[in-house]
């Protein structure tokens, strides 16, 4: 039972301010996910808030109190590492048990909580092996059970799945929202990866630069991204974005115009630019239409049929790269011309600064 | 598997010119590296008569001597070179002059004369055991053994450990000034021991530690070699693992002696076997604060056999034979990592 709370955090290095005063509550049995580019500071938050990391700036409570102090052995918080960070001279047992002997757990008291742990991850028939004689996954699963062995009131995830292939990772992911859902604990979790934080999220935080872009559910940010970093960062793959012009302005929508001179309609709330305004323009892959008889005519420069869904990668007459996705497979072949239209309900707009416009009609398009 | 390694030629069946070289360059580097210690190891069983021989023989030989009825004492055998008795052996009786009365022993009745350039001593092959028994009944070889143990065994433990808990400083955490501490603890290497002796020896002397085994180990254990040795293997101990131990409620204690120390063992064995060697063979500095005979370590013992009038070369070889094997026991239980942590310190 932990609510975190982080009010204006800072952290300097030596003349380089990593994080700039971040604010963000995570409820209590919340599962939240840091995410952004590398060297946005995400790990670094994390790490603050285990303890490993000190604390420059602001203030960081855990159910109320204040911890900033706290080394991170007293903050009650357990962490599963990108390396695993498995001790490799004991044995999975020992690795397990270490964190309770330390707090002098009974013995006995020990053995049943690891036992329990074990046979949650199914990695009872591992328990004499050292990490060295375990597959990735296996290991992976080992650093989980010696975080949830000490009953921690807010697990901390710092990118657990990057060391894994491809298969191991969907699996694990899925393990770990499992976890989440049977422990009811509050998670913390860090991952580059965007698939993994929509998958797996309550909230998602974005990051970058050391400073929070958007909060909120995965949905939220696919629907209505606060700016235009979290547009291009959140879905994949990644957003179109387009220079525009604000051409007119109505009521529900305003009317943009393309380089080339062709105007089309964007439903967005007006509020905050002005006819002549320069905009960009976003629209992600999956909400374009492509055919033959309405939109911008682009040359498909390449094709990727899944089978189950297509990507067209095409360039329109200026060169600006234009990317498709269709459910399904095409017709279309590579170096065919085609028309792409941009449907009003779907299109983002930006201002020069990258904030976003409303969006006023979210799932009317397609 | 073993022969078919050892028997491998370059050419295919025939001796190569390059298995040749390879050979004789081995065999060379044996006989130029055991050699001496097998002259010493032999030598240790000779007497000390056998010793002054010349020219010197290989093997410990004794004169063989023989039980003959009607003497008390065994009598040294001869072999006869020259005269009528020529190819005889024959047991001596006394010399006088240069004639030696002799006797056979299968005829114990007659008298023999025979000059003394006709005939050679027989010997045969006898470990002279002597040199070793006199060491432990006459020679308190035992309170020297114990002594020099005592200091190899404390200071090694203490090396460790302080060299260690130094290492894991300067490798793990991040303070002001690391780098000056870890440049100016190598640089201590660049200092010669013999100009650090007198201040050192003041130190100890006014610390009320001269003829006492402390006196030894104490300047002796921390080394900037050990410090140096064990803080490049630290670094290559990934610091997720200590922060994982951190946050298995682990004290900064804790960390170091459940995770660091025992990932450091390979490094630590080679620090222990430095150790060991130095100060098992450290002569000077003992010499310098052991005055008292009780306090005498191995090394400083095997020079007191060495008097200003006479030497008693059997004494030293034995005790020199019993010196190198605790030694080389301990090298030979060990040596497997000191490749494996040399090679493993270096990189990173």
């Amino acid at each position: 039972m932990a609510v975190v709370e982080l009010q204006n955090l800072v952290k300097d290095y030596a003349g380089f301010r990593a994080i700039h005063g971040v604010d963000l509550t995570i409820d209590d049995g919340e599962f939240c996910v840091f995410v952004g580019p590398s060297g946005c500071g995400k790990s670094t938050l994390l790490r603050m808030i285990a303890g490993l990391e000190s604390i420059t700036g602001g203030e960081l409570r855990i159910d109320g109190t204040r911890v900033n102090e706290q080394r991170a052995a007293e903050r009650g918080l357990a962490m599963v590492f990108q390396t695993y960070a498995l001790y490799p001279h004991m044995t999975v047992r020992e690795n397990l048990a270490f964190g309770l002997e330390n707090i002098k757990t009974p013995k006995d008291e020990i053995k049943k909580r690891v036992d329990d742990a074990a046979r949650m991850l199914q990695i009872e028939e591992h328990l004499t092996r050292r990490p060295k004689q375990l597959s990735g996954g296996q290991r992976q699963r080992v650093a989980i059970g010696r975080a949830v062995v000490r009953e921690p009131k807010v697990f901390l995830f710092d990118e657990p799945l990057s060391n894994l292939d491809a298969e191991l990772r969907v699996v694990m992911r899925g393990e770990i929202s499992q976890l989440h859902r049977r422990l009811g604990n509050t998670m913390i979790y860090v991952t580059h990866d965007q698939v993994e934080a929509m998958t797996m999220a309550d909230k998602i935080v974005v990051l970058k630069a050391g400073l929070i872009q958007q909060v909120g559910s995965p949905l939220d940010l696919y629907n209505r991204p606060a700016n235009q970093f979290v547009a291009g960062f959140i879905g994949s793959p990644r957003m179109n974005f387009m220079q525009m012009t604000v051409a007119e302005i109505r009521n529900d929508a305003i009317l943009l115009k393309d380089d080339e001179g062709r105007s089309f309609e964007a439903a967005v709330s007006p509020e905050g630019v002005a006819a002549g305004d320069t905009v960009t323009v976003g629209v992600r892959p999956e909400h374009l239409e492509i055919g033959t008889e309405r939109g911008r005519p682009v040359t498909v420069e390449t094709i990727e049929q899944l089978g189950g869904e297509s990507y067209l990668y095409c360039q329109d007459q200026s060169g600006r790269p234009i990317t498709v996705h269709l459910s399904g497979q095409t017709r279309i072949k590579a170096g065919e011309e085609a028309k792409v239209f941009l449907p009003a309900e779907a299109v983002h707009v930006f201002k020069e600064d990258g904030a976003a416009l409303e969006r006023l009609r979210i799932g009317e398009a397609a | 598997m073993v022969w078919s390694f050892i028997s491998r030629t370059r050419g295919r069946d025939r001796f190569d010119v390059t298995d040749w070289l390879t050979w004789g360059y081995l065999i060379f580097g044996i006989a130029l590296m055991f050699g001496p210690v097998l002259w010493v190891a032999m030598s240790s069983f000779k007497t000390e008569a056998a010793l002054s021989e010349y020219p010197p023989s290989f093997l410990p030989l004794a004169p063989q001597t023989a039980m003959v009825k009607g003497y008390d004492k065994p009598l040294p055998l001869y072999e006869i070179t020259g005269g009528e008795h020529k190819g005889e052996v024959l047991a001596q009786i006394r010399r006088i002059g240069l004639n030696a009365q002799m006797v056979d022993p299968q005829n114990p009745g007659e008298r023999i004369n025979v000059k003394i350039g006709d005939r050679t001593p027989k010997r045969e092959f006898a470990m002279a055991w002597g040199n070793y028994t006199k060491l432990f009944q006459r020679f308190d070889f035992m309170r020297y053994f114990w002594n020099s143990v005592f200091i190899t065994v404390v200071a090694t433990i203490i090396t460790v450990i302080f060299n260690s808990m130094a290492a894991f400083a300067l490798a793990k955490y991040k303070f002001r000034g690391r780098t000056t501490v870890f440049v100016l603890i190598i640089a201590t290497l660049m200092i010669p021991p013999t100009i650090n002796l007198v201040p050192i020896y003041l130190v100890v002397n006014e610390l009320g530690l001269v003829n006492t085994p402390w006196g030894v180990i104490w300047p002796a254990v921390a080394t900037p070699t050990g410090v140096f040795l064990l803080r490049q293997y630290m670094l290559t101990i990934p610091d997720d693992l200590l922060d994982a131990a951190r946050m298995d409620h682990a004290s900064e204690w804790r960390v170091y002696w459940r995770i660091v120390l025992p990932l450091a063992a390979p490094a630590i064995a080679v620090l222990v076997i430095f150790s060991v060697m130095w100060r098992w063979n450290e002569f000077l500095w003992p010499l310098i604060v052991l005055t008292r005979s009780e306090e005498f370590t191995l090394q400083l013992a095997l020079n007191a056999f060495q008097g200003d009038l006479q030497t008693s070369w059997s004494g030293i070889l034995a005790m020199t034979v019993l010196t190198l094997l605790p030694i080389t026991i301990v090298f030979a239980l060990l040596q497997k990592n000191i490749t494996a942590g040399i090679a493993q310190s270096g990189v990173k």
